[in-house]
């Protein structure tokens, strides 16, 4: 069998190293115009605040990929034959396959603002990206960024480490107001604060303004505030990559539409990570996932279904994490912003706000919990996983809390206010903490 | 990588922050000078002069640098220094403490008059202390000795700076600098105040290799009770203590947290930890020299012992020319000039990882016979490659993360800056039950391919 998968993200590659694990005698090949290797999208913001180098940002040393024999082709595929399967790359040459996989992942979106395509404007996806930003971003004083999401954080944190004013201009109340709930998005714009970056809630961006060099000068709010800045930076999401798919008659809508086994409508041809659309997402899941660990999942998934091992797409508990400058948040499970009439959410937050915890769990008896958000501390993930698969009632978790406390040794144990505090809102509970975390604790409980 | 990536000039310093580093300059300089200066009286001032400027420069400097930024991981532009990436000033900085080591160990040795060879001066600058710690004159492995706690103390302010929002990494900088002070400076000076013998409590065999030669043992039992006492306590943290507190708590109850030459690289050598090689060529060298340099001071010891029980007829002098060789490549040339002196080079553990046959010791009893392991949570890891990068022990320990595996490796000594640095709360130091230690995390599928090997 020959597995041709288009993209090195970490979809494409999950699924190689999964394929090579299954079947040890595949021929599987690699195609990429982006990296000669697969690197980590999600570390991009390090190389460029100097945390890192590049290299460092690669998950597999360079002789990996020779050793497990996996084939590298660094080209892009601009067109796809699916009754002949073969790809046509832009280097002269074509490729035939047994297997396709399609893992282009996204392309970040525009909604078509006056000015968008001035020099000094763009957004953050890939290596061309990073190195446009260094380049551009040099020697100047103010950038906007347009975005109240998780790239909208971090293209503020990026422009922070050079010591460039950074303005962030996020549509609602307040920050990821799709996800966080007001708590929540109050601790992070904390950090903001403590950070110096300016962050205009309800602001939206009418218009991007020129210099008569063509390069930005200053962005215009659609209330009309006029804001100088040399650099726009573009947070507001990603769609996914259809430009191989569209040279075929792979079926799409927004993205390449798949079934549970990530299988296309053309035979011997799937898509999988950020460019695959679901055409029947689960209850209370997202047609088209673009994230990290969900591209890991669905690239581990579709190996087994190419391998001879039909496997349906189960994306399990949800999980997910981020940090805002110096305050990191997990998450597990669901965990809404606006929770309906039938969950119930307990939430305690450190007095100096240095930590936050919110419960979400069933309104109805035995009160289930759902779901966690956790800000400054960690939980472990299989604890609460765990809890949420059993339907653990909400007193049972607050008793048992230690158990999920995955924070570094001698770190203050918050366990006792975190349940005092649930007493306090949820006084017919009266829970006793049953488990902390470490030696000191044994022993003396 | 394909696209060509600008390197923009550092931002500048705030002028106060260069305030301060012209204090540490002006510090070296007056070390030159009490170097230079004949005159014992002058000398003096110039060295505590220098000390005092040292001292004020750096820890004013990190207030600055680190104080007034929010607490937080702080690693901005650290691939873009000079210092801290092999650049110029690395390289400068690796030929003055390498030349240091060099003119320390084979040019500045007691003629036999009092007499200190190129380090003379700056050795009786220090007479007056030494009398008072250790009622004798000094001798240049004491003026080492005050510039290596020093070292231990200042930058260790620095780190306690920088990581201050870690009470893990302040706790463990705090014992370094305590073990440092106390137990390898001060408490073997007041011994020598009272007519006892030098003794490092937090050094042991094989590390210190003459702590259970019979040379020293018998020489210690000479000299009373004390001496009996040191005897027993070498030889118990050895053989007893080491398996004991490793099996409990891994290798890094001692590297991290107690041993000297730990101390000084998390202290001084915290600026270069990225700089370690991660590639798995660097490990084959790690297990090729690490695990030799063992057999080889375990075979001399049981050697030296064997022609002590034969009343020294059965090796004639080849087991103290032995002693005298391994003291020569491993004891100066490789854990003092190649190990301190190219910290900014090749990173601040080189010895800790390739040469040292206490952690080749400890590393064996960590992999298999400890409840110590690195948890990874669940399927969390991004690999963004931080902890890799600040593992000064040259782990590549996202190859782990990323599969969801628990960290057991014989190198690592438990600093717990993988930890500190993740960005995404995924590694966590802990010491469980041993059933189910390499139990990986079931949320990811384990691709079973190679890491090492």
């Amino acid at each position: 069998m020959h597995l041709v998968i288009v993209g090195n993200g970490i979809t494409g590659v999950s699924c190689a190293l999964a394929v090579r694990r299954l079947r040890p005698d595949a021929r599987i090949t690699l195609v990429s115009a982006e990296s000669a290797h697969h690197y980590s999208r999600t570390a991009l913001m390090y190389v460029y605040m100097g945390h890192l180098r590049l290299s460092d940002i690669k998950p597999y040393e360079d002789w990996f990929w020779d050793e497990n024999r996996l084939g590298l082709v660094h080209a892009t595929a601009t067109a796809l034959n699916t009754r002949e399967n073969r790809l046509t790359l832009d280097n002269g040459t074509t490729l035939a396959y047994d297997q396709l996989l399609l893992a282009t992942g996204s392309q970040s979106t525009r909604y078509g603002w006056p000015g968008q395509h001035l020099a000094g404007v763009q957004s953050l996806y890939g290596l061309p990206d990073l190195a446009a930003m260094a380049r551009d971003t040099h020697a100047i004083t103010r950038g906007v960024v347009v975005g109240g999401g998780l790239i909208g954080a971090e293209l503020a944190e990026m422009l922070h480490s050079r010591g460039i004013e950074a303005v962030v201009l996020v549509r609602d109340a307040r920050y990821w107001a799709s996800v966080l709930p007001p708590e929540e998005a109050n601790l992070v714009d904390a950090q903001f604060e403590a950070n110096q970056i300016q962050v205009r809630y309800r602001t939206e961006l009418g218009e991007i303004l020129g210099d008569a060099q063509g390069r930005v000068r200053a962005v215009r709010t659609t209330a009309g505030e006029e804001i100088p800045c040399q650099w726009v930076g573009l947070a507001t999401g990603v769609a996914p990559n259809l430009a191989l798919a569209n040279t075929a008659d792979v079926e799409t809508d927004r993205g390449i539409l798949v079934d549970e086994y990530l299988r296309t409508s053309v035979p011997n041809v799937y898509a999988a990570g950020d460019c695959a659309q679901h055409r029947r997402p689960a209850a209370g899941e997202v047609a088209i996932e673009q994230l990290w660990y969900t591209g890991r999942m669905q690239g581990e998934t579709v190996a087994h279904t190419l391998c001879g091992q039909p496997t349906p797409y189960r994306r399990g508990v949800w999980f997910n994490s981020a940090k805002f400058f110096n305050l990191e948040y997990q998450t597990y499970g669901q965990a809404p912003a606006q929770p309906g009439a039938e969950l119930s959410s307990f939430y305690w937050e450190h007095p100096a706000g240095r930590a936050a915890l919110r419960i979400y769990f069933r309104a109805a008896s035995p009160q289930a919990v759902v779901g966690f958000n956790a800000l400054g501390l960690r939980l472990r993930q299989a604890v609460c996983e765990a809890w949420i698969r059993q339907r653990a009632p909400v007193a049972t978790v607050l008793a048992q809390l230690g158990a999920a406390n995955f924070d570094p040794e001698f770190f203050p144990q918050h366990e006792q206010a975190i349940v005092a505090a649930f007493n306090r809102q949820f006084p017919e509970q009266r829970v006793v903490l049953r488990q902390r975390k470490g030696l000191l604790a044994r022993l003396t409980s | 990588m394909t696209p060509a990536f600008a390197a923009p000039p550092l931002p500048a310093a705030p002028a106060a922050e260069k305030l301060a580093l012209a204090g540490v300059a002006a510090g070296l300089l007056a070390l030159l000078l009490a170097l230079a200066d004949a005159d014992p009286t002058r000398g003096q001032w110039w060295l505590y002069g220098a000390l005092a400027l040292l001292t004020g420069g750096t820890l004013a400097w990190s207030g600055l640098h680190y104080g007034r930024r929010p607490a937080g991981v702080q690693q901005h532009n650290l691939w873009r220094r000079a210092s801290t990436s092999r650049g110029a000033v690395a390289w400068v900085t690796s030929l003055v403490l390498t030349g240091f080591y060099v003119v320390l160990y084979w040019f500045s040795g007691n003629d036999g008059h009092g007499h200190f060879g190129v380090l003379n001066n700056l050795v009786h600058a220090l007479d007056a202390f030494s009398r008072a710690l250790r009622a004798r004159p000094a001798d240049q492995w004491f003026l080492y000795g005050t510039f290596y706690t020093l070292a231990v103390l200042l930058m260790g302010g620095r780190a306690l700076w920088k990581y201050r929002h870690s009470r893990y990494q302040v706790i463990r900088t705090v014992s370094v600098m305590f073990f440092q002070l106390g137990f390898a400076f001060l408490l073997p000076g007041v011994l020598q105040f009272f007519q006892q013998p030098e003794f490092y409590f937090n050094y042991f065999w094989p590390l210190k290799y003459d702590y259970l030669f019979p040379g020293t043992v018998t020489s210690l039992l000479q000299s009373g009770g004390l001496g009996v006492f040191m005897v027993f306590w070498g030889a118990v943290m050895s053989l007893l203590a080491t398996p004991v507190l490793t099996y409990f708590f891994g290798k890094r109850w001692y590297c991290s947290w107690v041993c000297g030459c730990g101390g000084l690289a998390e202290t001084a050598g915290d600026p270069y930890r990225q700089l370690s090689d991660k590639s798995r060529a660097a490990w084959r060298w790690e297990v090729r020299l690490i695990y030799p340099i063992l057999a080889i001071i375990v075979a001399l010891t049981a050697l030296l012992w064997a022609h002590f029980a034969t009343g020294n007829t059965l090796l004639g002098e080849a087991g103290n020319v032995g002693a005298k060789w391994y003291g020569f490549a491993i004891g100066s040339v490789f854990s003092g000039v190649i190990g301190v002196g190219f910290y900014p080079i090749l990173g601040n553990r080189v010895w800790c990882r390739f040469g040292c046959p206490m952690a080749a010791y400890l590393g064996l009893l960590q992999k298999h016979f400890s409840r110590f392991r690195i948890s990874t949570n669940g399927g969390q890891c991004i690999s963004c490659g931080n902890c890799s990068n600040v593992c000064e022990m040259g782990i590549d320990v996202k190859q782990y993360a990323q599969r969801g595996e628990p960290i057991i490796r014989a190198s690592c000594v438990g600093c717990g800056l993988c930890s500190t640095a993740c960005p995404r709360g995924v590694l966590n130091l802990e010491n469980g039950p041993r059933t189910g230690r390499y139990q990986a995390s079931p949320l990811i599928h384990a691709d079973s391919l190679r890491i090492l090997g």
